[in-house]
C-alpha cells in the first residue's frame, strides 16, 4: 500500500499495465485536421450511417471498439471490464453501442476527461489482479453535443472567440496485464477544482486551475519536473487554457514552455479551420490519444507522456441557474519502460 | 437612399449585436432577448419610431423591430379595447411574425434533414 500510493492522489502501479491495443474514429472536421494521418477510420458522413447524430455516436463507439479489437487480435468475450462514458445525459452513446457487446461494463462519467478516468480504473483493475485485460473508451460529437449543452445546430447559434469546438470523434485503448507496452506506470486522481467561472463559452479557462492542480498534485508526489517527461498533455482547454496553465506554473517558477501541449490545440488547425479556442469534448484527447500520441510511443518518437485530460463538469441546468463550472483533470503516465523512474 | 439607410440602420444594430458577442460572455439567447426589450423600451418611449421612419426595415426587421411591433400593437389595442389590449395587441401584432417562423420552420423540418454547421 505505501509503495504503490505515493502522495494523496498519485499511484504508482505494482504492476503497470501494457497498451495492447487502440483505435480512433474521427468525422469531417478531424479528417480535414492535421492528426487526419493517425485515425483509424474517417467518415465524412455525420451520421455515420445512423438515423440521429447521437446514434451516429453510438455507432463511432462501436466502431472505435471493434477496431481495437480486431487490431489486437482479440475478440470482445476476451475482454474483463469495458470503462466507458459519453457527454450525453445518461450517457446513452455509450450504453447503446455497448449493448450487444456482453462485456462486463463500468459506466463512467468526468465529461472530457472521461478517457482519463477509463484509464486510470482499468489501470487500477489490472495492477490489483482482477482483470487480465480492460478497455477505455469514449466519445463526443459535435452535433449531439451543441443540441445536449448548447443549442440544435439547426439553429445556427453564433460561436463566440473563446468558444472551442466539440470534436467528432471516438477512442478506445485497450489495456492488457501482460504486454510489450507502452506501460501506464503512474495514476494521479483529480479533483473538482472551480474558480467561480460561468462563461460557458470558455470552458479551457474554467478547467484551466484543475489542470493544474492535478498537475501539481503529480509533480509534488513524484519528485518529478515537467523536462523529466518528453510530452505533456492537457486534454481539451484550448489556447486560452493552455496559455493560463502556463502562467499558473510560471508563478510557481516552473517553466511549462518547452514541453507542453493540448489536445484541442493538435486535434484542428485552430486558424485555417475556424476553430477559435480549439477543440473540446470526449473525443478529442480520447482520438489524439489513441492514434497521433500512441503510435508515437510506439515509435519511440516520444518514450514518456504525461497525459492530463481535463472535464467541464457542468450540465445545461447547472448553467441555467447561474452555478460556475467545476473543472476536473485526471493524468496518467505513458511509459515506453515497465519499470517506473523513482 | 432608402436602401442605404435601410442598410445602414440594420448593419449599426447588427454590428452592435457582434460586438456584445466577441467583447462580454453574454449568449446569444440573452442577447436575442435583450434586443426585443430594448425595441419594446424604445418605442414605449417613442424614439424607436424615428428609427422605423429613417432606416425602413432596417429599423423593423432585425429583434428590436419585432419588439417595436410589440409596444405599438400594445398601444393600438389599448386604444382601441382599453387595458385587456395590454395583454392582446402584443401577439395580436406580431401574429404574422410568429406564424410565419412557426409555419416555415415545419416546412423546413419536414424537407430538410439538419446538418453539421461549418
Amino acid at each position: 500500500m505505501q509503495t504503490k500510493r505515493l502522495g494523496p492522489q498519485t499511484l504508482r502501479l505494482a504492476h503497470p499495465p501494457s497498451v495492447v491495443s487502440f483505435a480512433n474514429i474521427g468525422g469531417k472536421m478531424e479528417g480535414e485536421g492535421p492528426l487526419a494521418d493517425f485515425f483509424d477510420i474517417l467518415s465524412n458522413d455525420s451520421f455515420f450511417g445512423a438515423k440521429t447524430w447521437e446514434q451516429g455516436e453510438s455507432v463511432m463507439q462501436r466502431r472505435a471498439l471493434e477496431s481495437a479489437l480486431e487490431k489486437g487480435g482479440i475478440t470482445a468475450n476476451d475482454l474483463d471490464f469495458v470503462l466507458a462514458g459519453d457527454l450525453l445525459n445518461q450517457c446513452i452513446a455509450t450504453t447503446f453501442a455497448l449493448r450487444d457487446f456482453n462485456i462486463p461494463f463500468y459506466g463512467i462519467y468526468g465529461a472530457c476527461s472521461t478517457i482519463g478516468e477509463g484509464l486510470s480504473l482499468a489501470s487500477l483493475l489490472l495492477d490489483g489482479g482482477f482483470a487480465h485485460l480492460a478497455a477505455a473508451m469514449t466519445s463526443s460529437h459535435y452535433c449531439a453535443a451543441e443540441r445536449q449543452f448548447r443549442m440544435p445546430t439547426p439553429y445556427g447559434n453564433q460561436r463566440t472567440p473563446t468558444a472551442q469546438w466539440t470534436a467528432t470523434a471516438a477512442g478506445c485503448c485497450i489495456l492488457g496485464a501482460q504486454g510489450d507496452g507502452p506501460y501506464i506506470t503512474h495514476v494521479t486522481c483529480g479533483k473538482i477544482v472551480d474558480m467561480g467561472i460561468t462563461d460557458v463559452n470558455n470552458m479551457g479557462a474554467a478547467m484551466a486551475p484543475a489542470a493544474y492542480d492535478t498537475l501539481r498534485a503529480h509533480f509534488q508526489a513524484t519528485g518529478e519536473k515537467p523536462k523529466d517527461y518528453d510530452l505533456i498533455l492537457t486534454g481539451d482547454l484550448g489556447h486560452l487554457g493552455h496559455e493560463i496553465v502556463i502562467d499558473l506554473f510560471a508563478n510557481d517558477g516552473i517553466d511549462m514552455k518547452k514541453n507542453y501541449h493540448d489536445c484541442g490545440m493538435l486535434l484542428y488547425d485552430l486558424k485555417g479551420q475556424d476553430m477559435h479556442a480549439g477543440g473540446s469534448g470526449c473525443g478529442c484527447s480520447a482520438s489524439v490519444l489513441c492514434g497521433y500520441l500512441l503510435r508515437g510511443m510506439q515509435q519511440k518518437r516520444w518514450n514518456r507522456i504525461l497525459f492530463a485530460p481535463t472535464g467541464a463538469l457542468l450540465s445545461p441546468v447547472s448553467s441555467f441557474q447561474g452555478q460556475s463550472i467545476p473543472g476536473i483533470c485526471h493524468a496518467v503516465v505513458f511509459s515506453n519502460e515497465k519499470g517506473a523512474v523513482q | 437612399m432608402e436602401y442605404l439607410n435601410a442598410f445602414l440602420c440594420g448593419g449599426l444594430l447588427c454590428a452592435v449585436g457582434q460586438i456584445i458577442i466577441d467583447k462580454t460572455s453574454l449568449t446569444p439567447a440573452r442577447i436575442l432577448a435583450g434586443y426585443v426589450v430594448c425595441g419594446v423600451v424604445l418605442q414605449a418611449v417613442g424614439v424607436y419610431q424615428y428609427l422605423v421612419d429613417w432606416g425602413g426595415a432596417g429599423a423593423t426587421v432585425p429583434l428590436t423591430g419585432f419588439g417595436y411591433t410589440l409596444a405599438r400593437g400594445v398601444a393600438k389595442a389599448v386604444e382601441e379595447q382599453g387595458l385587456l389590449g395590454a395583454l392582446t395587441g402584443g401577439l395580436s401584432a406580431t401574429a404574422g411574425g410568429i406564424t410565419a417562423a412557426t409555419f416555415f420552420g415545419l416546412l423546413a423540418a419536414l424537407l430538410f434533414r439538419p446538418g453539421e454547421k461549418r
